[in-house]
């Protein structure tokens, strides 16, 4: 199949590239043919975000999104900062001592998978074909040139056979440009980085694994757009994070953790540090007697603009968090995911404009990058993650609040943050064992209770999906080095360590329960799992997520 | 030979479901939806009849709001010739939908309906032997075979002892087991075909008949929890904890 365009991914970034696209296309009168493919089984289902919506690019994109019914309606009311010093005790932050950038006036509690449903609609009202259940497997690449993607097989047997009656092979989608909107490490991004040497002359790529639940609470407890954030117990500087609780529409709240995948000991699990952290008696005191209703996670790519790869490439470009634009200093990822897109969009148009078919670089994308205030914002931004991460939470905290508060991100020099996350972690021997308590079933709960409530779902007989490149080092190195941290740092209790007695122990990958948050394939200290692409339609069902 | 086949847009099955707050329905809101997965093995089988020869013409048909549209582009992506909504906002109950769905018979006059056996969100299994009645025609329920003979349909079902063969006279009601098929994948192409055919519609409220539901949800709850599970050594320790601990003797 042949396209103008073709987006991979339709969240933020790609929906919001497509709707600018058709916006432009009728200003210009051009026609485009706009196709997104999305792994997820519809709009929405793999999308997982804290929930804070700075609306400036959605301003920009639809300026009437209040008339157009956007999911969009419960404006923060109330910040709150509590810096957490143990499992009983915290102090509330005044705002006046926290840097601006962590001030919340303006902005909105959302579900960014709502969001994505609605901009799916308005994508489509503009003439955009939208095609959920698809996964792009592989990035056609001819003399250098990126051509499009295939998408990946239904149908497949565990050995990757044709099952008899229902095998349906990919196909190839072609297009003047292709644009990855993939979230954070994509696995296309991924390739494309190594590809077409993108990452080379930047940091490294920082991220921080983000889990989420979704509670709903007794009405005369809720208060709808009040915002929690959090740092300190149970995270620390070694293994540094923050955590928030929002309370959101329809007497929903919701909770949750990020932990930096820089942390160091290995013993971590960032899903028990956030059920033991909803014990805290700020936490608990919103939580009470609710019922747990959904649960996620999702990688997050947070190096900001010193990780920022090159954006093009022949054919195409790096949208949103396949990129990396996220904003750390406000923890926000959703307004500039979608101004990078309608950015790329008007890259698009701008080519096609100049009628030059044989230049297929989309060289105006990073210009037009440069003068906004997207790169503004990642340039005031840039020292944030490396001052906490070489000074801490608490001295990182204060130099953050002077170079955001007094010099507004624009101190003259910039911290700089070259380790690997994967190469921070120490070895089991040498750190300290953590000892979870039991949830209660009340307020803390076991991995597979919670990643029911994710909807995960893949056919059980599909290729693993999560491949080795060696299969012998989860058992020969990272067990006896790292007590195989795979265990611990996946959120949805895909790897396990089975000692089967005679046989010895073995490495077993539960890949039906993956909720495609991407950590394996960045927190592996060998970087040995690979994260590809399953059966279209596979993986979480997250609503109001 | 024409077959017509009723179809239900439910909860996608891999979605947990909850009661909402005010106790008298589920909350549905956000969740993703899809076709109920009899109905998918309904359309499955009638497209394959229709492949093999068997059949002409295959119409999905279903009653709903409009945002069932997508279940009925499912069912022509999967390969059915036409689609028709029967339009409405309200919730029906399984005879205002047979009667509704008789509309489309008595107009359309197909020699086969082939329909789920029942939609996994309420469990009636009543639509397909409710359409039968007002109709007249033999019913052959739950099917995990399906053969077309001139003027007659051999159905497979399977029951308690063992495997029973019906032939139905045609036109009849056949309803799916989750034996019967494995519904295709859809192919892109196939949906990308199926977004741009049209959908005939008609509405619930001008077919004169009577919509109105004839029960009240009084209440929902969901089912009680069971209590953990305890191991004993001895029969004297099992006697003692069911007097004491189970309570179930006195």
């Amino acid at each position: 199949m042949e396209y103008d365009i073709v987006i991979v991914g339709a969240g933020p970034a790609g929906l919001s590239a497509a709707c600018r696209l058709q916006q432009l296309a009728k200003q210009f009168n051009l026609t485009l043919r706009v196709c997104i493919i999305e792994k997820g089984s519809e709009i929405g289902a793999h999308n997982l975000s804290g929930g804070i919506l700075d609306p400036r690019a959605l301003n920009e994109l639809f300026p009437d999104w209040q008339q157009l019914g956007a999911p969009v309606t419960v404006p923060v009311t109330r910040d709150e900062f509590y810096l957490f010093r143990n499992e009983h005790s915290a102090l509330h932050w005044p705002n006046s001592l926290l840097p601006r950038t962590m001030h919340n006036q303006g902005n909105y509690v959302i579900s960014l998978g709502n969001l994505c449903r609605w901009l799916g609609q308005q994508a489509e009202a503009l003439g955009v074909e939208i095609y959920p259940g698809f996964a792009a497997q592989e990035v056609i690449i001819e003399n250098d040139v990126v051509c499009g993607i295939v998408t990946g097989d239904h149908g497949l047997d565990r050995e990757g056979k044709p099952k008899a009656g229902v095998y349906t092979p990919g196909i190839e989608l072609r297009a003047k440009h292709t644009l990855f909107a993939e979230g954070c490490r994509g696995h296309l991004g991924k390739s494309l980085l190594s590809r077409f040497n993108l990452d080379s002359r930047v940091d490294p790529q920082h991220y921080a694994i983000g889990l989420k639940e979704l509670w709903q609470i007794d009405p005369s407890r809720h208060q709808a757009g009040l915002v929690l954030h959090g740092a300190g117990w149970p995270l620390d500087n070694a293994n540094p994070g923050g955590s928030f609780l929002y309370h959101f529409e329809n007497n929903l709240v919701a909770v949750g953790m990020i932990v930096d995948l820089c942390y160091q000991n290995p013993w971590l699990s960032p899903f028990n540090e956030l059920q033991r952290f909803k014990h805290h008696p700020v936490i608990r005191q919103h939580l009470a007697g609710a019922k747990r209703i959904s649960y996620g996670a999702r990688a997050i790519s947070k190096g900001g603009l010193n990780s920022l790869p090159e954006m093009i490439f022949p054919g195409g470009a790096l949208l949103g968090c396949d990129l990396g634009t996220l904003n750390f200093s406000r923890i926000k990822g959703i307004h500039t995911a979608m101004k990078s897109g309608m950015l790329a969009a008007e890259a698009v148009v701008d080519q096609w404009m100049q009628n030059k078919p044989e230049d297929t670089l989309l060289s105006t994308y990073p210009v037009r990058f440069r003068n906004s205030w997207l790169y503004e914002e990642l340039y005031q931004a840039r020292n944030f993650g490396p001052a906490l991460h070489r000074f801490g939470t608490l001295s990182g905290g204060a130099f953050n609040l002077i170079d955001q508060n007094l010099f507004g991100g624009k101190l003259p020099f910039t911290l700089h943050d070259t380790r690997l996350d994967h190469a921070c972690l120490k070895q089991a021997s040498v750190t300290r064992t953590i000892d979870y308590p039991t949830p209660d079933g009340q307020l803390s709960f076991d991995r597979l209770s919670s990643v029911y409530l994710a909807n995960t779902q893949h056919v059980e007989d599909q290729p693993v999906h999560l491949t080795l490149n060696d299969p012998s080092i989860p058992i020969q190195i990272n067990l006896p080095l790292y007590a195989e941290p795979a265990q611990r740092y996946c959120p949805a209790g895909v790897y396990e360590v089975v000692d089967d007695g005679k046989a010895g122990k073995h490495f077993q990958i539960n890949a039906a329960n993956c909720i495609h948050c991407k950590v394996c394939d960045i927190k592996d200290p060998a970087q040995n799992i690979n994260w590809v692409a399953p059966e279209g339609s596979s993986g979480p069902n997250y609503a109001d997520m | 030979m024409k077959i017509v086949v009723p179809v239900k847009r439910t909860v996608d099955p891999n979605v947990k479901v909850r009661i909402s707050q005010d106790g008298h329905s589920m909350d549905t809101r956000s969740l993703k939806m899809g076709m109920n997965p009899f109905c998918e093995i309904a359309v499955e089988e009638a497209i394959r009849l229709k492949e093999a020869g068997k059949a002409s013409a295959v119409i999905v048909v279903t009653v709903g709001a409009a945002a069932c549209e997508d279940i009925l582009r499912h069912g022509l992506g999967m390969g059915a010739d036409r689609a028709i909504l029967i339009e409405t906002e309200l919730s029906l109950q399984p005879l205002a939908i047979a009667k509704l769905l008789k509309v489309v018979v008595d107009k359309e006059q197909p020699d086969l309906i082939i329909s789920g056996k029942q939609s996994i969100d309420e469990d009636n299994n009543q639509t397909g032997q409710m359409l039968a009645a007002l109709l007249g025609w033999p019913q052959g329920t739950f099917a995990s075979k399906v053969e077309l003979e001139p003027n007659r349909a051999m159905i497979t079902r399977e029951v308690d002892d063992g495997l029973e063969r019906l032939a139905l006279t045609l036109p009849a009601v056949v309803t799916t087991d989750l034996r019967l098929n494995q519904p295709r994948y859809l192919k892109l192409p196939n949906i990308m075909k199926a977004k741009k055919m049209p959908i005939e519609r008609l509405l619930a409220s001008e077919s004169g008949i009577d919509l109105r539901s004839r029960l009240i949800v009084q209440q929902l709850a969901e089912p009680t929890k069971r209590s953990g599970c305890m191991k004993v050594q001895s029969v004297a320790e099992l006697v003692n904890a069911l007097h004491n601990v189970a309570r179930v003797i006195g």
